[in-house]
């Protein structure tokens, strides 16, 4: 998963304890980001695993050609 | 329908038909899921995801088969989506209250709190911005399927997904979306939490 956060470009600028900082805050950054993440797929994957309603199959099943039909 | 759309219409082939269908079978959970996300309504979720099926059904034989019919699916479902907004909410924009309205209607009543915060930050997010972080975040597209899907370029899909993963991050922080006074800023803790009792249980 790709990220990009201001907080990189900065830390070629700043001194060693703002950098530990730095550092500190973008490991957060990351960990909040692969939270949300997760619960995204959580979300998605809710609908994803509810059974299909049988009006799905009934209409396909309408619209296939009768079998060996004319 | 004014008039009987005959063009685009597939002829019946009775080798490849039945491996189509299969096919198509095994993508409607996430046609719908899909079509969830855009709606943000279960029953017109559904309405979507049926035209769309049936689309896709009809245009078969436009269909190379061994290519990948979930991102071909998704694209004809997104462009049903918005041809049908077009037609409907001509007059009436799609104002923010009203992605809000919509996208919080959750079917479970007993959703995790964290999700529902993260529908409400969603529902926050540009369309633009909100379809390409789902697309990549949660339907599993690389941004190359993914830039297929919007119909834009790659850059724009990565630059999208970007920004709508900072904007949301931001909202979740600072709580500052609408939700009748609850604790705000709890959001990312919730989310936090859940994420990492979910990934331990994996």
């Amino acid at each position: 998963m790709q990220m990009h956060f201001g907080v990189e470009d900065m830390i070629e600028h700043v001194p060693m304890e703002d950098k530990r900082k730095s550092a500190a805050a973008l490991d957060e950054a990351r960990l909040r980001q692969q939270a949300i993440g997760v619960k995204l797929r959580q979300m998605f994957d809710e609908v994803v695993n509810e059974p299909v309603p049988d009006e799905f199959l009934d209409i396909l099943r309408k619209a296939e050609p009768p079998a060996g039909g004319r | 329908m004014e008039e009987e759309k005959q063009v685009g219409r597939s002829a019946p082939d009775p080798v490849r038909d039945p491996v189509f269908k299969r096919e198509l079978v095994t993508l409607i959970p996430h046609l719908r899921a899909f079509a969830r996300t855009l709606t943000g309504d279960a029953t017109a979720a559904d309405d979507l995801a049926q035209d769309a099926m049936m689309k896709a059904w009809d245009a078969r034989a436009s269909f190379q088969l061994g290519t990948n019919m979930k991102a071909w699916t998704f694209m004809i479902l997104r462009n049903q989506f918005y041809s049908e907004k077009r037609r409907s909410w001509r007059q009436s924009q799609l104002d923010q209250e009203a992605a809000e309205r919509t996208l919080v209607a959750v079917d479970d009543p007993e959703a995790p709190v964290a999700l529902d915060e993260l529908r409400l930050g969603l529902a926050m997010l540009p369309a633009e911005q909100r379809e390409a972080l789902i697309l990549v975040g949660a339907g599993g597209f690389a941004y190359e399927e993914a830039a297929d899907i919007c119909g834009c370029a790659v850059g724009t899909v990565k630059s999208r997904v970007s920004r709508a993963r900072r904007a949301l991050q931001a909202i979740l922080e600072a709580g500052n979306y609408d939700r009748d006074g609850g604790a705000a800023g709890d959001a990312m803790r919730a989310i936090l939490a859940d994420a990492e009792r979910l990934s331990s249980l994996r």
